[in-house]
């Protein structure tokens, strides 16, 4: 489904990926561990196309297309979704307009027609449950005003609407308590499907106990420096990044 | 229609219609309707006065204002402090009356000519369907004259009055000669003396006491002819304790020469009133080159007689090559408020300079100034704003918001607010900001599959919702439509 | 223009004329460069004429009392006959500063008409520095203040007879806080015309206190005009601290240039004053400039203060603050009209200005206008301005704490001003403006104090009230 390979990115003539090899196939969970400042979330941002990082050399091949040639909105409507770390605040635009926005301009590329306000709503009410989001949330301007753990409950819930087919979820679970935590993973767990892969990118092992992984890669200074099972996080738990650092050395 | 009846419909509103209609970028209203014209020559005198006046059967005093506006007019000079670069206008160039012929009295739409309700159709206002589905009274002002009233009789049964001013002249004579000029006197600028000698119709409404208008009061315009300039002019009187919602819309074709538009909108708001005055402004913007398009001159002022009474202006203004506009709210009773919404979107060539006056002259009064600038293109927006408290305005507040939005770097957005204050106990408070379009909100809406456009569209429409809000259910809808439409092609 | 005004306003200009063809006929110097900006400036005089009310620029302040006045005007520096020294006791106390006195708009020269510091800072009278220093002074004089844009300008551009000229060359950081007095003491009504230039090299930095004040009670019209220079890198702080008796008008109009990396800071105080009117024009010419501008007026009787202040972003990557208070009582008027320009290329400004004002009485007036335009869209620009009163929840708080309603209100006026004074960075210069500011606001500070620097003896500490604590 993903084919990353040998990728190179800048930021202000600033390398953060150096030589990054990635595949992800449909069915799998990979899990992206590492410590601050070594490229996760660049590598997510980058998938899903923010302009500011400049991909200087390698590919991503997504679908077998090439994944650098595409808009963001088209990644979107192609289905790769990506969950914030810091979800914006949009004042004045209501969250159910803009969910029917996305989901009707995601539905027009596919060339669906769109749903009628009844089906959009139905769908809304069957998705908040899934995810266990109050529906105030959803009449409130997107993001605004929202807690730590309502924003990543809403990326889940953004998520489970739009039924992304690869999903990245950038440090989701930073500054959730043990519940919302677990209602993020139910939302994952949930959606998970043979036709659809997930990239979790997070700090902790924590997270990983309740969504797990089949492979699990530790990300070191713009590069995968290692690559296992769900062992690997335990381990990864255990003995810290210096550890890496040692053994990179 | 009860203010909270409004708010729940708009929370359904937004959730049945979202923006995704919006397809086409072009002024969708710009086409001519072939109907028979009767017209003045070109040029303005003396002599075109007292013919419109006839051809509107006007008694001598009326014919005499119109006269003393002219003259007052000859010494005057159009203003030149505005944020804006006019081309010369050549007032003997301009046709100043033209009617749909045959004019003569309609009893009922049946008698309206069928071409007529086909441009009004076409315009998504259907005077048939208005009346029966959405209990709305519109009279419609094609180039200056008024064509139809709906809903006159259900409203007389209340003793609100609302016709066209050629008819209130005819028949309310002493309500047109006590109300008219009061809040805009004939020589209060330019513009207002030159509309006050010219204007060919427009609007009355007379609220009694303590009657509460059911039913929102709309009037549409529609320039149509060519070389012909509109000068309408609508006069509200609310009486004591009385409310109405007042609507007003506007269109034109579109041509590659600059039109005239000078009106003049008077409210008046004795004890205990309250007017809510809402415009969504859609005159032809001229074409991205900058070519034709409408010069939207115009003076709308009210005035809170009397104690405890409110005027409200809410407006949307994206069409017009060149708006100069300045809704004022004269606080004159105690205990009144005034406010003033708007957002004003220029794209392409476009230039706009508006705002508001608020006078407060009152004790214990009270004004909110609420505008949303949204320049793109090569466009000029700025807002200009007075805010004067006067020596015995005394305990009276104003807080002011007005904040602009770039989209491009070849566009201006500019804020002009003069502030005057003389007593010690009255507050007043302005903030302003601007900035760009955030690229994190766009980047968010399009990880979501949201094209740019409609990205922009919707957190333009999010920027400006605290405004749109304001505005009767039947606009607001149109409103966020017209704002997405506006700004197709600033950007990318 | 108000009958009975005419006649004198007319007879000044003529006045004005007749001098200046006077300085011309006698013209000094060897290329004609002063010459030909004098008759430059002395023809867009003639064409613009004194402001008035008409003008965008002074709708809200009337000169025409003013400039209907009958004046003394010198085309050469009068005789003194005054000692000297005995006027000149001003200091800060606990500053050692580079003092530079004007008498009547002419540079009062102790036997050294300019003069190098050991720094290598250059300080003198700006005619001598015409002479002595012609490459530079013509690279700079008039290239800021344009004699096209108002005729105050071009008025004290056809005489620029004297004033104050500062030079700190690349690279230097002036030692000594220089101190520019400015004093008017005239038994006849006069109006003078005082012309300062200061010019920063690259990397260097200048501290500058100048003050204005006056001792007899005359009628005076100050109509100075001053440019300065801040060369890339270079940083300069600029304090104006006015305390005039209420006969005298004062228009003073000062243009910043900053190059590229430069740093302004500029404080003005207005305690006192007839008419005042302070033009502050800062160009941020190259990219990553930085300009704070603070103003605090308290202003009672008949006072009138007009600060106009425009900041032209004509580069990439500048920050400009406006922060402007003012205290208004009796039936005194404050005047803000602030402008902010964004040029197309100055992308990712980020400039914001702010103007608060408190009015005690129903008969004082304040105008504000924060004007902001923009033609660059990647800006953060904002603006605020209130008119308001005290808090009276915070009035209350403190009451309801046992603190009398006088003490409490003047520790909320304090506290208001406190936040413009909290910018001077001069350590005793801020000590002593705050002083000053508190006996003003206790109305124990009057012009019959006379000196703003407060000559002769130190009082003893009055103060109960300490600034850093509030």
């Amino acid at each position: 489904m993903l084919s990353i390979k040998n990728l190179h990115v800048s930021v202000h003539h600033k390398e953060i990926i150096r030589g990054l090899s990635l595949e992800v196939n449909a069915g799998e969970v990979h899990a992206i561990m590492g410590p601050n400042g070594t490229g996760k979330s660049t590598l997510a941002a980058v998938i899903a196309g923010k302009e500011v990082f400049e991909v200087t050399s390698g590919e991503i091949i997504y679908k077998s297309r090439n994944l650098l040639e595409m808009a963001v909105e088209e990644r979107a409507s192609e289905g790769i979704f990506l969950g914030f770390q810091y979800p914006v605040e949009i004042p004045g635009v209501s969250m159910t307009n803009f969910m029917k926005t996305a989901v009707n301009e995601q539905r027009k590329y596919k060339g669906l027609d769109p749903l009628t306000a009844s089906e959009f709503l139905a769908l809304m009410e069957a998705k908040k449950k899934l995810v266990d989001i109050q529906s105030k949330l959803t009449n409130r301007s997107v993001n605004e005003g929202f807690s730590g753990g309502e924003k990543k409950k809403n990326e889940i819930f953004q998520m489970a609407m739009l039924e992304p087919t690869l999903a990245i979820l950038d440090e989701t679970d930073s500054g959730l308590d043990i519940d919302a935590l677990k209602v993020v993973a139910n939302g994952v767990n949930a959606l998970r499907r043979p036709d659809n892969a997930f990239i979790v990118i997070t700090h902790y092992q924590r997270l990983l106990d309740y969504i797990v992984p089949d492979v699990v890669h530790v990300l070191y200074e713009g590069r995968i420096v290692k690559t296992g099972g769900k062992e690997l996080a335990l381990e990864l738990e255990e003995k810290g990044y210096e550890w890496l650092k040692e053994s990179n050395s | 229609m009860p203010s909270y009846l409004i708010r729940e419909h708009q929370v359904e509103k937004e959730q049945h219609d979202i923006l995704s209609e919006v397809t086409s970028g072009d002024y969708k209203y710009g086409f001519v309707t072939d109907i028979e014209m009767e017209t003045a020559p070109k040029g303005l005198n003396e002599d075109i006065i007292r013919f419109i006046s006839s051809k509107k059967n006007e008694p001598a005093w009326m014919l005499e204002y119109r006269l003393k506006s002219y003259r007052k007019w000859l010494e005057m000079t159009p203003p030149g402090w505005a944020h804006l670069k006019i081309n010369d206008i050549d007032y003997q160039d301009i046709i100043y009356y033209a009617a749909p012929k045959p004019k003569k009295e309609l009893q009922s739409l049946d008698e309206v000519d069928p071409e007529l309700l086909r441009t009004f159709e076409k315009l998504g206002i259907s005077l048939e369907e208005q009346k029966r589905l959405s209990g709305v009274a519109v009279d419609a002002v094609i180039d200056s004259v008024s064509v139809k009233t709906t809903f006159s009789e259900t409203l007389a049964g209340l003793g609100i009055i609302f016709c066209s001013f050629s008819e209130a002249v005819q028949k309310h004579p002493e309500l047109v000669k006590q109300y008219m000029g009061m809040a805009v006197p004939y020589g209060d600028n330019y513009f207002a003396a030159l509309n006050s000698a010219v204007f060919s119709d427009g609007s009355f409404c007379y609220i009694p006491k303590g009657v509460r208008c059911p039913i929102e009061l709309s009037t549409y315009f529609r320039i149509n002819a060519a070389g012909t300039g509109q000068f309408e002019r609508t006069l509200i009187v609310a009486d004591e304790g009385s409310y109405v919602s007042y609507m007003e819309g506007c269109t034109a074709p579109m041509r590659d020469e600059n039109q005239l538009h000078a009106a003049v909108v008077e409210i008046l708001a004795m004890k205990d009133a309250e007017v809510k005055y809402s415009t969504v402004q859609n005159w032809y913007p001229g074409n991205k080159k900058g070519e034709g398009g409408i010069y939207n001159f115009v003076t709308k002022r009210g005035i809170c007689k009397g104690n405890n009474s409110k005027i409200s202006w809410t407006q949307v203004e994206t069409g017009s090559a060149i708006t100069w506009k300045y809704p004022s709210v004269v606080l004159l009773g105690d205990h009144t408020t005034g406010e003033f919404y708007s957002v004003a979107v220029t794209n392409h060539h476009q230039q706009a300079d508006t705002g508001t006056k608020m006078i407060h002259l009152g004790k214990h009064t009270k004004s909110t100034i609420i505008s949303k600038g949204i320049s793109a293109g090569l466009s000029n927006n700025s807002y200009r704003g007075l805010v004067r408290m006067g020596k015995k305005a005394e305990q009276s507040r104003n807080f002011s918001q007005c904040d602009s939005l770039l989209l491009g770097d070849q566009c201006g957005a500019h804020t002009f607010p003069y502030i005057k204050v003389e007593n010690k106990s009255s507050i007043v408070e302005h903030e302003a900001t601007t900035s760009k379009i955030s690229d994190e909100q766009l980047f968010y809406c399009m990880q979501r599959g949201i094209g740019t456009e409609s990205a922009i569209g919707l957190i333009v429409n999010g920027y400006a919702k605290e405004v749109l809000n304001k505005l009767p259910m039947e606009f607001a809808v149109e409103a966020q439509k017209l704002l997405s439409v506006s700004l197709e092609g600033s950007v990318g | 223009m108000k009958n009975g005004f005419t006649n004198g306003i007319v007879r000044l200009r003529e006045k004005l004329e007749a001098a200046c063809s006077e300085v011309l006929a006698r013209s000094d110097d060897d290329n004609g460069f002063i010459r030909k900006e004098r008759e430059r400036a002395m023809a867009s005089f003639k064409r613009l004429g004194f402001p008035t009310q008409a003008m965008e620029a002074w709708r809200s302040t009337d000169l025409t009392a003013t400039l209907a006045q009958d004046y003394r005007i010198f085309t050469e520096a009068p005789e003194t006959g005054q000692d000297i020294g005995q006027i000149f006791q001003c200091d800060i106390h606990h500053l050692d500063t580079d003092l530079v006195t004007l008498l009547n708009g002419w540079y009062v020269d102790h036997g050294q008409a300019i003069r190098q510091l050991s720094c290598g800072t250059v300080v003198g009278s700006l005619a001598a520095a015409r002479l002595a220093y012609p490459a530079l002074f013509e690279a700079h004089y008039g290239r800021q203040a344009d004699v096209a844009a108002g005729g105050l300008n071009a008025i004290n551009g056809a005489f620029a007879l004297d004033g104050v000229f500062v030079y700190v060359p690349d690279g230097v950081t002036a030692g000594k806080t220089v101190q520019i007095v400015n004093i008017i003491n005239s038994d006849e009504n006069i109006m003078i015309q005082p012309r300062n230039l200061v010019i920063l090299g690259k990397g260097s930095k200048l501290q500058l206190v100048h003050c204005d004040h006056s001792v007899r009670h005359k009628r005076s019209f100050i109509n100075s005009v001053s440019e300065l220079f801040i060369g890339e890198e270079a940083v300069l702080d600029h304090y104006k601290l006015q305390n005039k008796d209420n006969d005298s008008a004062q228009v003073t109009s000062a243009f910043f240039e900053q190059q590229s990396g430069s740093r302004l800071s500029s404080t003005v105080i207005t305690l006192n004053g007839g008419i005042i009117r302070n033009n502050l024009h800062v160009k941020l010419s190259g990219p990553g400039c930085d300009a704070s501008l603070h103003g605090l007026y308290l202003v009672d009787r008949e006072q009138h203060v007009d600060n106009k202040i425009v900041v032209d972003h004509m580069a990439p990557d500048c920050v400009s603050r406006q922060l402007y208070k003012g205290i208004i009582d009796d039936q005194a008027m404050a005047v803000f009209n602030g402008y902010v320009h964004v040029a197309r290329d100055a992308q990712r400004t980020n400039a914001y200005q702010n103007n608060r004002n408190i009015l005690l009485t129903d008969k004082a007036t304040v105008h504000t206008q924060p004007h902001l335009e923009i033609y660059a869209d990647d800006v953060k620009c904002s603006h605020g301005a209130t008119v308001g009163q005290l808090d009276p929840e915070a009035m209350f708080y403190m009451r309801a704490r046992g603190i009398r309603e006088d003490t409490s209100r003047m520790l909320m006026m304090y506290a208001f001003a406190a936040d413009v004074i909290n910018h001077i960075r001069i350590h005793p210069v801020r000590h002593q403006i705050d002083e000053m500011v508190y006996r003003r606001l206790r109305g124990e500070l009057s012009v019959c104090d006379q000196c703003i620097l407060d000559c002769n003896a130190q009082r003893p500490q009055v103060f109960e009230i300490d600034l850093n604590k509030i």
